[in-house]
């Protein structure tokens, strides 16, 4: 027995658990987007454009037209004619599928190939001509708004800026008057620099269009299968229940895998054109330059407090880069997310934020990289600037937090920006934390180092997260409501089978959700089928991205199990000839009230009921249900991180020594999976916070085209990752449960930043943006840090 | 993924039959050996031979040993050949620490001295550590052989004194019993190009310092050492005065250029605080002092 | 051209295109699809397969300089349908999540395993530094290993057949 097999515990199906999807991955037996092969398939490439703005002459395809192995050539003027040169984007604008009139990003599809294989496609990339000519590049998002600023959307009638929304949470008058009346003001700009969610596996598609049946098949590694098909109903005009889509294993999602992207469209109209199936998968630089980048957020964070300590109020102002087209997938009414989250963990009346949206010469979007919708950017933000006032009291910064922590008595906790904190006890989750680093051992270390000159840093980051979008009457995305289902069907031989409506990317859901289904019926996990990723086979949901397949998917599946057992009680008193309020029920077997002995097993129960027995009045045969889950509430998963690292006074080099995590979560469903969600989340700290970013040259050259030049963090960055926990349920949740995919991506970064800002306290250093690298480190030793989004200068 | 553009292939049997081939096909021609530079170069359409002259079958290309006061290394050898090789260990200390930043562990499997060496890219390590150590390299073409100090094969980026027949089969490095050593590298992560690297060798009579390399990579130092530096140094004192010139030297000396990787006056300041380093350790070395 | 090689202890002999790469004749030639790729620059190791015993970036070699030689992949870890001691470590200690980087970080621990069997987590990083995985944060892969490590194949009985590696 190993230490992670199953064990036996008070509860069926709950607890550690090897995942049943392993199998098929150890043995190279996944089935990804790139192992789909159809007969007859071709192969497509897109033609990107080298600038970042320019106005297209013409396009000569004839040379590719002419290759022998070339099937088809799309250029945006045959789209044009289709009416699908243009889509619509899931934030209430348009985007490109390939360029008409002009380019707007380096990167931008400008033709599309369709070849017998892979390599003849490329190839014949090479021989599409494009007359460009290059205008200005939009790339300083604090100068898009400067007057004569080329425009970028002159595609938009009467479009005469770069501005795309002006948006605000909060009450400005009271916050006013808390700075009035404070004691201490702390102002800093704070960059979250462009980033990039990087799955090993980048994004493609096969599109099938049978014109034969009419029927329209799209393989597509999306982590929102249903959502898609809706989405090319609409925009394509194909009847919806002609089209499927199919989402095999996924190579790691992280946000990246929302959206539709010009080349799944590319590869449904090479599909229609050509009469064959037709496969994209891009490459890396294509993946990097133009699928859905993170962040990109200048904020310039106040906070008010008293000269003691008490925080009084946080005002915020965002510029919201958000490259050449408004594409972010975040509920409508909330253009800049959840990012009004931002008043964070603390007590404190007053708060105010404004965002303001704009085109830059850059790739579209935003919301990605597991941010909960701008979640990251929120708690970095807040963390930076409650360290920043720590540093102006000169004052432990986790004591600071621990004065100003909400209280487990004010939950559910309104917050001044609207939001209702669900459940936690914050002090304690901090101590565990400060427990389990050996805080005041850390601390005297650190004054001793600092003394002979060594830069030790120790970091605290507190955050609360919002996931689980979300209640459908505020959340939708391009109307479509964010309520999820699920479907339980027991077989005649007490087997089931659940559906549902999200799609993994290596969270583990054929193993969790199987034993959400064993913890409500006792029927054994491995008895459990998990069906997803495929529109025809499951019911409709948007998807998984902002952590909500637990909140919101896992709760329907617990709903529609228990509506399974409330039937099966009912089956079961028929059985017994008993009612079912005489009935007990103990993991999967319901017996009479004070004679065990007599007693059905659910399995027993759906024999029953696929069988001649005589049902009660108004039940049903057969023992399924479904629910389409409609949550209450986001959750709120929290947490407290340490860091502690070492940085090297003659180099600059940053050293991530310890970094100890206690999460909260609610009840965890799989404990070994909520551990490898959070490592892996806690790396991505590291890497955003010391290595990761897209910047730009003056032209507009994406200066992270490639893993060679966007850095990715590796084993040997990564210190051994330290957990802790705490568990308080969520009240609305049916299994308290709260989700936890992006906590750890949410609350590293402002650890680790944090904890180099301390280390070079010696310095007068009280911010410096992200990426810390080595370079970045010495210059801000040296009084001079340079900007991250633009190209570093002399 | 991107893929390269169409080329011919040919494997070599035998050092003659490479340079035959390479005569034969002249400039459109390249050897490869272990691949991951040039490879690369032509999946992104950096490069575009026509003709690939594999020299994988030339094995004995691929010794390691120690003859006489020489070090010999075929060409062939693979990096991670030369970080395990024990011998390599015993005589220079610095040859591992800059393999055991070379890349990572699995391209260095593939990747080779010889491949590294004329690829010249001007962040490439071994070159400044076989720079230090003042190595020379033999090239054979079909006119024979000529030996070529390794402080003058490179001219500058991507380009060597090779002839377009030539072909490195071994770098001989001088041995002289007494030296220590170090390598020092910056990269932003494992495995990346170096922000700046520092290597020194050096040799002391009593006190002073008899002899000294210095080899800097990804500065710009031409020949990817510090020369002037090394003159410097040499014949002073072992300390501390000393290491401070020797870094100050070195800072002076380098060409950084400003880049992703870092703004030129880091690197500078870099260079000078690894060379420091390097020396210090090198120095501590000789003595016996450090493990 | 044509190339012939041994591929997961099978000869394959197939005529292809010189620049053809190793990971696109194995995925697309051969159908072994348990090797992947993901980068343009050799940097992710998803690619990661051993040839002549040793670990090599195979988007980074042509499927003609494989020519004569011998290569294994992650279908050819389990040995008659048993699973290598590595590949049930990585099962046992949940050291894959979306499992893309996985047949190259098992392909890199084997070898590993074979040359030094006793390695310690900072040893077990070293050698993967040359490959990325976004969803584990590394802690359970080093683990994985390290549970293969201490829990090696029986020792084959003489009358076995030898298996080459």
């Amino acid at each position: 027995m190993t230490a992670t097999e199953a064990r036996e515990e008070a509860t069926v199906g709950f607890g550690r658990r090897i995942r049943k999807e392993d199998a098929r991955f150890l043995r190279g037996r996944g089935l990804y987007i790139d192992d789909v092969k159809l007969p007859g398939m071709l192969y497509g490439a897109v033609l990107r454009s080298p600038h970042a703005h320019a106005r297209i002459v013409s396009i000569d395809t004839s040379a590719a037209e002419a290759h022998p192995k070339v099937k088809a050539v799309i250029t945006g003027a045959l789209l044009d004619s289709l009416k699908l040169a243009w889509i619509p984007s899931l934030s209430h604008d348009v985007v490109a599928v390939l360029a008409t009139d002009k380019v707007r990003f380096q990167g931008q599809e400008v033709a599309f190939v369709v070849a017998e294989d892979r390599y003849a496609a490329r190839d014949a990339l090479a021989l599409i001509d494009v007359d460009y000519d290059v205008l200005p590049a939009v790339v300083d998002a604090t100068k898009a708004l400067d007057p004569d600023t080329p425009v970028i959307r002159d595609d938009i009638d009467g479009k005469t800026d770069n501005h795309i929304f002006d948006w605000e949470a909060g009450d400005a008058a009271a916050t006013d008057a808390a700075f009035e009346q404070a004691e201490v003001v702390v102002t800093q700009d704070v960059l979250y620099p462009r980033v990039h969610p990087a799955p090993l596996e980048t994004c493609g598609a096969v599109a099938d269009m049978d014109k034969v049946t009419g029927k329209l098949t799209i393989w597509c590694n999306t982590q929102a299968p249903h959502a898609h098909r809706t989405l090319y109903a609409i925009v394509a005009g194909l009847p919806e229940q002609k089209i499927r889509v199919i989402s095999p294993d996924i190579g790691g999602g992280f946000g990246n895998k929302v959206g539709i992207y010009p080349g799944y469209v590319l590869a449904v109209v090479g599909s229609i054109v050509t009469g064959k199936p037709v496969k994209w998968v891009e490459d890396r630089a294509e993946n990097l330059m133009s699928t859905s980048f993170a962040r990109d957020y200048h904020m310039r964070g106040e906070i008010a407090a008293t000269r003691d300590g008490r925080i009084l109020g946080v005002r915020v102002n965002v510029l919201a880069d958000h490259g050449a087209f408004n594409n972010t997938a975040q509920p409508t009414k909330f253009p800049a997310g959840f990012f009004h989250v931002f008043t964070g963990s603390y007590d404190y009346p007053a708060a105010h934020c404004t965002v303001k949206g704009v085109y830059t010469n850059k790739a579209p979007g935003g919301v990605a990289y597991a941010c909960s919708f701008r979640v990251t950017e929120a708690v970095y933000l807040v963390e930076r600037i409650v360290d920043c006032l720590a540093d102006e009291l000169d004052m432990d910064p986790a004591e600071l937090r621990m004065k100003n922590l909400l209280r487990p008595e004010q939950f559910p906790y309104l917050s001044p920006t609207g939001w209702e904190y669900d459940s936690g006890d914050y002090p304690k989750t901090l101590r565990t934390a400060m427990d389990l680093a050996g805080y005041p051992e850390l601390r005297a270390e650190q004054a001793e180092k600092r003394a002979r000159g060594e830069l030790m840093g120790i970091g605290v980051s507190f955050f609360t997260e919002t996931v689980g979008a979300g209640p459908r009457k505020h959340m939708d995305i391009l109307g479509l409501g964010m309520a999820d289902g699920a479907e339980v069907r027991i077989h005649p031989t007490g087997k089931a089978v659940v559906r549902l409506s999200v799609q993994t990317q290596g969270q583990g859901h054929e193993t969790t959700f199987a034993q959400i289904v064993s913890e409500v019926t006792g029927i054994p996990s491995d008895d459990i089928e998990v069906v997803h990723g495929d529109t025809d086979n499951t019911p409709f949901g948007l998807g998984t991205y902002g952590s909500r397949s637990t909140p919101v998917s896992g709760a329907a599946v617990a709903v529609a199990a228990r509506r399974v057992v409330d039937k099966a009680k009912i089956i079961a008193g028929a059985m017994l000839e008993a009612s079912p309020d005489d009935l007990e029920w103990n993991r999967g077997t319901f017996s009479i009230k004070g004679d065990p002995a007599v007693a059905k097993t659910i399995q027993e129960v759906a024999l029953a009921a696929h069988g001649p027995l005589e049902l009660p009045e108004g039940v049903e045969g057969h023992l399924d249900a479904q629910c389409v889950y409609d949550p209450p509430n986001l959750t709120y998963p929290y947490g407290a991180y340490i860091a502690v690292v070492d940085v090297d006074a003659g180099t600059g080099v940053v050293k991530v020594r310890r970094f100890i995590a206690v999460d909260d979560c609610g009840p965890r469903i799989n404990p070994m999976i909520v551990e490898g969600q959070i490592h892996g989340g806690l790396a991505d700290g590291i890497g955003m916070a010391l290595m990761e970013v897209i910047a730009f040259d003056e032209d507009g050259n994406c200066l992270g085209g490639s893993f060679m030049d966007y850095q990715l963090p590796t084993a040997l960055e990564c210190p051994s990752w330290e957990l802790g926990e705490t568990v308080t349920p969520s009240p609305h949740h049916p299994l308290g449960a709260k989700g936890v995919g992006e906590s750890a991506t949410v609350g590293s970064p402002a650890a680790v930043v944090n904890a180099v800002m301390d280390a070079l306290k010696p310095f007068g250093v009280r911010h410096v943006d992200m990426p810390l690298t080595s370079a970045q480190v010495w210059r801000a030793m040296h009084g001079r840090p340079f900007r991250t989004d633009l190209a570093i200068t002399d | 993924m991107q893929i390269p553009a169409p080329f011919d292939y040919a494997r070599a049997r035998s050092v003659d039959e490479a340079i035959a081939l390479l005569e034969e096909h002249g400039e459109e021609a390249r050897l490869v050996a272990g691949g991951h530079s040039l490879l690369p170069m032509m999946k992104l359409g950096l490069a575009t031979p026509e003709m690939l002259i594999d020299i994988n079958d030339l094995t004995d290309l691929t010794r390691i040993r120690v003859d006489g006061d020489v070090l010999r290394i075929g060409a062939m050898a693979r990096h991670a050949d030369l970080l395990s090789s024990a011998v390599v260990g015993e005589q220079y200390r610095m040859l591992h620490e800059a393999e055991r930043v070379i890349a990572d562990p699995v391209v260095r499997n593939r990747g080779t001295v010889g491949g590294s060496l004329c690829h010249a890219d001007p962040a490439e390590d071994l070159s400044a550590a076989l720079g230090a150590l003042r190595a020379e390299c033999v090239v054979r073409g079909s006119g024979g052989e000529r030996v070529v100090p390794l402080r003058e094969l490179v001219t500058g980026p991507y380009e060597t004194v090779l002839q377009p027949a030539e072909i490195l089969t071994e770098v001989r490095i001088p041995i002289r019993p007494g030296a220590g050593s170090a390598y020092l590298k910056v990269e932003r992560r494992a495995g990346d190009w170096a922000v700046a690297s520092a290597g020194a060798v050096v040799w002391l009579d009593g006190e002073t310092i008899s002899e000294v390399g210095i080899g800097l990579a990804a500065v710009g130092a031409p020949h990817s050492v510090a020369a002037a530096t090394e003159d410097a140094v040499r014949g002073r004192q072992a300390d501390d005065e000393t290491i401070d010139l020797a870094g100050e030297g070195a800072a002076a000396e380098c060409r950084p250029t400003t880049d992703q990787r870092g703004p030129a006056d880091y690197k500078r300041a870099l260079t000078g605080e690894l060379t420091r380093r390097a020396l210090r350790t090198a120095i501590a070395r000789c003595r016996g002092q450090e493990a | 051209m044509q190339v012939q090689m041994t591929v997961n202890d099978q000869p394959v002999t197939r005529e292809i295109e010189p620049r053809l790469l190793l990971v696109h004749f194995l995925r697309d030639e051969l159908g072994l699809t348990g090797t992947h790729w993901g980068c343009d620059t050799s940097n992710c190791g998803v690619c990661v397969v051993s040839m002549d015993g040793v670990p090599v970036k195979s988007c980074t070699v042509l499927a003609a300089m494989a020519d004569g030689r011998t290569v294994r992949t992650v279908e050819g870890l389990e040995r008659d349908g048993e699973l290598d001691p590595v590949q049930q470590g990585f099962m046992n200690e949940h050291g894959l999540q979306c499992g893309f980087c996985t047949p190259g970080m098992m392909i890199t621990a084997r070898a590993l395993l074979d040359e030094s069997p006793d390695p310690t987590p900072a040893e077990i990083r070293e050698a993967i530094s040359g490959q990325l995985c976004r969803c584990t944060g590394y802690e359970n892969i080093v683990r994985a290993i390290r549970w293969a490590a201490t829990h090696p194949r029986p020792a084959a009985a003489e009358t076995s057949e030898a298996v080459s590696s």
